[in-house]
């Protein structure tokens, strides 16, 4: 187990004959920490995979350093890290029965054939594997298989971290549950640290302590799921996490407070008036309601999601997303709606303006 | 619900039933004619039974050219399965020179069959052949249509020329059907480079490996044309293998009784082979 610490890495895969080289990491410096529970949340191709397969050691970054509780093990092989993976699809020996490939990383390590049937027996336990030990690895059904992958890295005791590779991709829906819990489970049993690689918010949220954002080969935003929820740093964080995710609409800044189509919009701190760069207001759907005074909007569209509606709404060009609660009506005249004061943010450039000091 | 029972699709079928029975079934069906009777020429048959089956089952050259053919192709098995393994797994899986590799490995499949036996003949000549002129003058007594040593040696070489592309193509099929991550997490589990091979490639070559060794099986049981043209069975009959034997019986001698029977004793032979060594592989798999 260890501390994970990123000193300025970047990576560019080698580019096409006679084109510069495009960094698939910009610059990444974070610091995780042991035992830890991670989710590196982002869209396809942000990154998120290579930065995986930089702490695994299949790719060694162009620049910067990777630390494990202070050692650099940037040029390291994967074997001597200590790193285990489970990878996007099941990755099982199939001529095998689950037993021998639950020993195998053991076996490789030329360990003791009774330690191996005690670990083996005691991850297989972990894993409601123990009635399958005898079966051959490629019967068992993909959760099962996935199980299987996951128990080679759970084995080895001398695990530095588990690496998860979107595991849950080709997981039946209802099983996907099960084992995201299951996964919960063992990490607060064993405590090892887990860092898990998805594109889903949903996975990404429930699974992980902290959950790192990255976008366009940089971390935006880490924290933790209230966090991200509240106060997302960067637009993206704001429009990718939460469904509907956040309204992001253009505005300027008149004395330090946001306009938006001349509607002034309060905000609880006003923010430095001199701001350049492209400037945006964000407000999540839930933090907007009707008021008498406020923006004039047309109603659009009503979307009825049983517990709550979302309704899209239209002022000039822009389209705003709000969330109603089951109590709420909807007004029959001039709806106008109001932004919570204390949940808009100003941002410059993608990035929140800092206007106060917050957790 | 009711549904509509309308057979008229079976219709469809008619035109490859004709072209089955035409190429397949009508000729088969000749030779067991053949092989129950004897004729004398004029489309006049006389009732024969089973004699001409015991005749060749008890022949001692039937018995040497069957034990021949098992030697010959269980040798060529024995190299190229290996050798096309080994060649697949040290072909280049990305790059440039992907298709430079194909393309050697598919050029030998290319060659027309007589041409190849032609190629060896001409290239193992023992005074004019770059093969058997170089042997020569290197100490060793090297000539193919004397000595059923070289001949042999030149048989199964030129087997192994000309077909071990196919195992090397097909295993490469399979060899590149693995995702990345099969390596990556063995990597990470430790393996080593034959644990690879073992656990990973080999099973998952195994299909395509049991494919290969069917086809080279059934074809080199069935070799004629190279043998022929290299060899013409020769020196003596050294080099006489089944489908030689076979033609040197049905049109050589004219013997057209025994010729069918023994056509269906071979048949029957490589049908039993096939399917038990298919069956066999399957069931592995099942367990």
């Amino acid at each position: 187990m260890a501390r994970i610490r990123f000193k300025n890495v970047r990576h560019a895969y080698p580019p096409p004959k006679g084109q510069e080289p495009v960094y698939a990491l910009k610059e990444i410096n974070q610091v995780w920490e042991d035992g830890g529970a991670y989710a590196l949340l982002g869209p396809s191709g942000c990154g998120k995979t290579t930065l995986l397969n930089i702490i695994s050691g299949l790719l060694t970054p162009s620049e910067g350093e990777i630390l494990f509780d202070g050692v650099d093990v940037t040029s390291q092989s994967i074997a001597a890290r200590q790193i285990a993976q489970v990878f996007q699809f099941p990755v099982v020996y199939d001529t095998m029965t689950v037993y021998d490939n639950l020993a195998f990383p053991l076996r490789n390590r030329k360990m003791n054939e009774s330690l191996v049937k005690e670990r083996v027996e005691q991850i297989a336990d972990m894993l409601d594997l123990t009635t399958s030990l005898k079966k051959r690895a490629a019967n068992l059904t993909a959760d099962g298989k996935q199980k299987i992958s996951l128990g080679r890295g759970l084995v080895r005791s001398d695990v530095n971290a588990i690496l998860f590779d979107e595991p849950l991709t080709v997981i039946d829906p209802h099983l996907k549950w099960q084992l995201r819990s299951k996964l919960k489970e063992l990490h607060q049993q064993i405590g090892m640290t887990m860092i898990y690689v998805t594109h889903d918010q949903v996975e990404a949220l429930t699974f992980a302590d902290k959950v790192v954002v990255m976008y366009d080969g940089t971390v935006v935003q880490v924290g933790t799921p209230v966090e991200l929820f509240n106060h997302p740093k960067h637009t993206f964080v704001g429009y990718f996490i939460g469904s509907p995710g956040m309204n992001v609409i253009p505005c300027t800044v008149d004395n330090g407070q946001p306009v938006f189509a001349k509607n002034p919009l309060p905000i609880a701190q006003p923010v430095n008036k001199d701001l350049s760069g492209k400037l945006e207001v964000g407000v999540r759907p839930e933090f907007i309601d009707f008021a008498d005074e406020g923006i004039p909007v047309n109603i659009e569209k009503v979307e009825d999601l049983g517990r709550y509606q979302v309704l899209t709404l239209k002022h000039e060009q822009e389209t705003i997303k709000m969330v109603l609660n089951e109590d709420q009506t909807i007004p029959s005249e001039n709806p106008k709606i109001q932004f919570n004061p204390e949940q808009t943010r100003v941002y410059c450039d993608g990035w929140v303006v800092e206007e106060a000091a917050h957790d | 619900m009711t549904k509509t029972q309308n057979n008229k699709a079976w219709w469809l079928v008619v035109p490859v039933l004709l072209l089955v029975a035409f190429n397949a079934f009508i000729p088969l069906l000749t030779v067991v004619n053949y092989a129950f009777q004897e004729t004398f020429g004029n489309n006049i048959f006389f009732w024969e039974g089973t004699t001409w089956f015991e005749q060749v089952l008890r022949s001692s050259r039937f018995h040497d050219s069957l034990i021949r053919q098992l030697i010959f192709t269980g040798m060529i098995l024995a190299i190229e399965v290996p050798l096309g393994i080994g060649v697949a797994l040290t072909m280049p899986r990305k790059g440039p020179w992907v298709s430079v590799c194909l393309v050697l490995m598919a050029l030998p499949l290319l060659i027309p069959w007589n041409v190849v036996g032609a190629m060896w003949n001409i290239f193992a000549l023992p005074e004019i052949g770059l093969l058997g002129h170089t042997l020569n003058s290197w100490g060793i007594d090297y000539n193919f249509t004397r000595q059923p040593v070289s001949a042999w040696m030149t048989t199964v070489i030129m087997d192994v020329w000309h077909w071990t592309s196919l195992i090397v193509l097909l295993c490469y099929a399979g060899l590149s059907s693995i995702p990345d991550d099969y390596y990556q997490a063995a990597h990470i589990d430790g393996a080593s480079r034959w644990a690879i091979f073992r656990y990973i490639q080999l099973p998952k070559m195994k299909r395509v490996l049991t494919i290969a060794i069917l086809l080279r099986f059934m074809d080199s049981f069935m070799i004629y044309t190279e043998p022929f043209v290299l060899t013409g069975g020769g020196p003596g009959n050294t080099t006489t293998f089944l489908s030689i034997d076979l033609v040197k019986v049905a049109l050589g001698q004219f013997d057209l009784g025994p010729a069918a029977a023994m056509s269906l004793i071979y048949f029957l032979v490589v049908l039993l082979i096939c399917w038990a060594f298919y069956t066999i592989m399957m069931r592995n798999e099942e367990q």
